[in-house]
């Protein structure tokens, strides 16, 4: 991603429209109502939730999985998906 | 459980999609994104035309894809791959993938013309369109993928869409292309293993990707992978290869579960009549035994 | 070497001189035997290019930008329908700031049905963000194209260089064409810009809220053309001997009376102004070589002399009359200038315009107090 530009100043801005950052900065968990629950005893660390989340929000860190809430838009998927039933569903509580 | 089992990542592991990208919760779109970039790796261009992943792929100054992109007008992604294919190589710049990706809505109805060029000149693009069967971006309005008996904003009960979907694939077919392939967002491992066979093949390459919609099919969307396989497993969405013009390889996937059960799990066929569901299951019965007789 | 070829030769020609390295076109009638040559120069390898035989105009464009946002240099051409057909990829060329280079061979747009030449097409697509060139010679043509790929990859926007179907496209001329070496000295091989780079991601064409500061920088650029374009022609007079302008006036110092038009009728306007100088009337020709930008200020200094001023359009925008009459009565107003201008409609649909005619607008313009309403030539009865 090109980093000398910025949106500071009408002279930092690109020529035309040229994206120069990425979304990581978005935090799509703000989206949630429901969050899912991963228990790390029932997984068997297939990796299958990891696979089907559309957003990425599934991290494999020192050795399992973690749903990363900052980014997980409660969709549900790796709940539904899971053959360990290792994921619940939770309301979102704000 | 045992706590010290290791980990198997089921698919290539590099990400080349950022999180934090503005798809709905559980988009079909997303995932087929995200596996055929991990099929294709970082040496790729993509071309993207106004659609779902149009917006998913974020606005100024964000991109939610770590490839150079290019977001073109609506009838044109096929012709934009090629022409950067065209500068690529003229340039001597070997060895990058040029992906053309568009919905349904950009393949069979407003792209179909340009398509059909760059397939009958057989540019060397690879040409993904993932099919949520409908115009979902602009909020789900009928396209000709769109399976007869299904509700969209632009055809409302009664009026449900009472046409066939368009078989795209034989469309392509006719083209004389070396590689096209059905594949779905229920088997990735699938998918991906379609995709790195088409980064081998020089000429058009074309590969349908099945990719459930929650918002548009009006489905829980914790269910779009449950949906997404059982298209294939009740014969709705079959998954095949067509190489070198003649040789169909068919999925070995059971396909025999009831059509029923499909659509009994999406609230756009809630207003799908009795006539309409005969006339959809003798055309999935017609199409399987006509992927057999092309099978041999 | 001098030759005897047609504009749409000579056109072909600059292309290859050029070393365009994308060529996507259509045919479409006058235009097509530029796209033939070249695609000839391609099969040869007297031109190392990619020709991309599409299936439409809008693919034609839509090919070119895209492989110009690769980094090629790209061009394509067209007439009439076919621009129209393009209409909306060339706001995609100039908002991706794209130095993409076409020849637009002008020709009436339908309905109804008319193949001869009428600036209405290249006019109806002058907010389309592209430079525009109005050429009135093969000459000027060859001479354009080179330019054009100069002043497009300075300025970073498109070129539209026009030339009238059929009194240009298939008129045979000597031209003049450069040796390579020289071209090479004028043009060297496109600049590095911004492209798309597997080494550097980037996504170009977003979605933007700050689209209005893209337009200013558009704007900026545009306004800049003026003077590069200067620039360039002053650089190209010294390697080539030949110089255009934004303009180029003829007996315009001292006019009373100035014809302001652009392409081949400036021509015949320039012979009528030699019988009227000789029969005593301050009469001057004032050709609108460069249209987008519209050089107002140096239009307006041409015509600073004038009593009045006859405006001939061969084009026509329903509902206001002549294109070029109303921008030049807009950069009039812009000088605080009160000379009255005439406004005058002829050879639409490549209808003849011939001296007889100018002869009656010279007369008409001189002996109407008020301009009023624009005068239509060359109608039945």
């Amino acid at each position: 991603m090109k980093k000398k530009y910025s949106l500071k100043s009408f002279d930092t801005l690109p020529i035309t429209a040229i994206s120069f950052l990425t979304t990581e900065g978005n935090e799509t968990g703000e989206w949630r109502s429901q969050r899912p629950v991963l228990d790390s005893e029932k997984c068997s660390r297939c990796g299958l939730c990891w696979m089907y989340c559309p957003d990425n929000a599934i991290q494999a860190e020192g050795g399992s999985f973690h749903i990363s809430y900052k980014y997980c838009k409660g969709c549900g998927i790796c709940a539904k998906e899971c053959p360990q039933n290792a994921i619940v569903i939770e309301k979102e509580e704000r | 459980m045992d706590r010290s089992a290791k980990i198997k990542f089921p698919i290539a592991e590099e990400e080349l999609m950022y999180s934090g990208h503005t798809a709905c919760p559980g988009c079909g779109a997303a995932l087929a994104l995200k596996y055929v970039l991990k099929g294709l790796g970082p040496r790729t261009i993509i071309v993207i035309p106004p659609s779902c992943v149009g917006v998913i792929g974020a606005g100024f100054p964000l991109s939610s894809l770590n490839i150079p992109v290019l977001r073109i007008p609506f009838e044109s992604t096929a012709i934009t791959a090629s022409g950067i294919r065209a500068a690529l190589d003229v340039m001597g710049k070997e060895d990058i993938n040029v992906l053309a990706w568009a919905g349904d809505g950009g393949t069979f109805d407003i792209g179909l013309q340009a398509l059909s060029g760059s397939a009958e000149r057989n540019d060397d693009i690879i040409y993904v369109c993932y099919d949520n069967e409908g115009y979902m971006n602009t909020g789900i309005q009928r396209s000709s993928s769109t399976p007869a008996g299904a509700w969209t904003t632009t055809t409302p009960a009664p009026h449900v869409k009472d046409t066939p979907k368009k078989d795209i694939v034989r469309i392509m077919a006719a083209h004389n292309i070396p590689y096209i392939a059905t594949a779905s967002i229920g088997y990735p491992a699938d998918l991906i293993k379609k995709v790195k066979k088409a980064k081998k093949i020089k000429g058009t390459k074309f590969i349908l990707i099945f990719s459930p919609c929650p918002t548009g099919w009006r489905y829980s969307p914790d269910l779009t992978i449950s949906i997404a396989k059982l298209a294939t497993e009740t014969g709705i969405f079959p998954l095949y290869e067509i190489e070198d013009e003649e040789k169909y390889i068919l999925s070995s996937k059971k396909t025999e579960k009831p059509l029923r059960d499909y659509f009994a799990l999406q609230g756009r066929f809630r207003n799908l009549s009795e006539e309409n569901f005969q006339s959809l299951e003798k055309r999935v019965k017609k199409e399987r035994e006509y992927l057999k007789r092309m099978a041999g | 070497m001098k030759e005897v070829i047609s504009a749409n030769q000579a056109v072909s020609y600059a292309v290859l001189a050029a070393k365009a390295q994308v060529i996507a076109a259509y045919p479409i009638t006058p235009q097509s035997s530029i796209v033939e040559m070249l695609s000839g120069f391609c099969a040869r390898g007297a031109l190392n290019a990619k020709f991309i035989n599409v299936e439409s105009e809008h693919s034609a464009m839509a090919a070119c930008m895209s492989a110009s946002v690769a980094g090629a240099r790209t061009f394509t051409a067209t007439s009439s329908q076919g621009l129209a057909l393009m209409h909306e990829v060339l706001h995609y060329a100039s908002g991706l700031r794209l130095p993409i280079v076409m020849a637009n061979v002008n020709r009436a747009l339908a309905s109804p049905f008319n193949l001869k030449a009428d600036l209405t097409d290249s006019l109806s697509q002058r907010d389309t963000g592209w430079m525009q060139f109005y050429c009135e010679s093969g000459q000027e043509a060859f001479d354009t194209i080179i330019q054009a790929y100069r002043i497009a990859e300075r300025i970073l926007l498109p070129v539209m260089v026009n030339m009238e179907g059929f009194i240009l496209s298939h008129t045979y001329e000597i031209v003049d064409i450069p040796e390579q070496k020289d071209v090479d000295l004028f043009l060297p091989p496109c600049p590095p810009r911004e492209c798309l780079d597997i080494d550097n991601p980037s996504m170009f064409g977003s979605t933007t809220d700050y689209y209005i500061n893209f337009r200013y920088k558009m704007h900026q650029d545009m306004e800049r053309a003026k003077a590069v374009c200067e620039e360039i022609g002053a650089d190209f007079k010294k390697i080539f001997g030949r110089d255009y302008g934004l303009a180029s006036s003829y007996l315009c110092e001292d006019a009373d009376l100035i014809l302001v038009t652009a392409g081949t009728i400036a021509g015949t306007c320039r012979v009528v102004a030699d019988r009227a100088r000789d029969r005593g009337l301050k009469v001057g020709v004032l050709r609108i070589r460069m249209a987008r930008p519209f050089p107002g200020k140096q239009i307006c200094e041409y015509l600073k002399t004038a009593k009045k001023i006859a405006v001939i359009d061969r084009d026509f925008s329903p509902g206001c009359g002549g294109i070029f009459a109303q921008e030049v009565k807009a950069a009039l107003q812009g000088s605080a200038s009160h000379t009255p201008v005439y406004e005058f409609i002829a050879g639409l649909g490549g209808k003849d315009v011939t001296d007889k005619d100018i002869e009656k607008i010279i007369e008409q313009t001189r002996n109407t107090p008020n301009p009023g309403d624009s005068t239509w030539i060359g109608l039945l009865k």
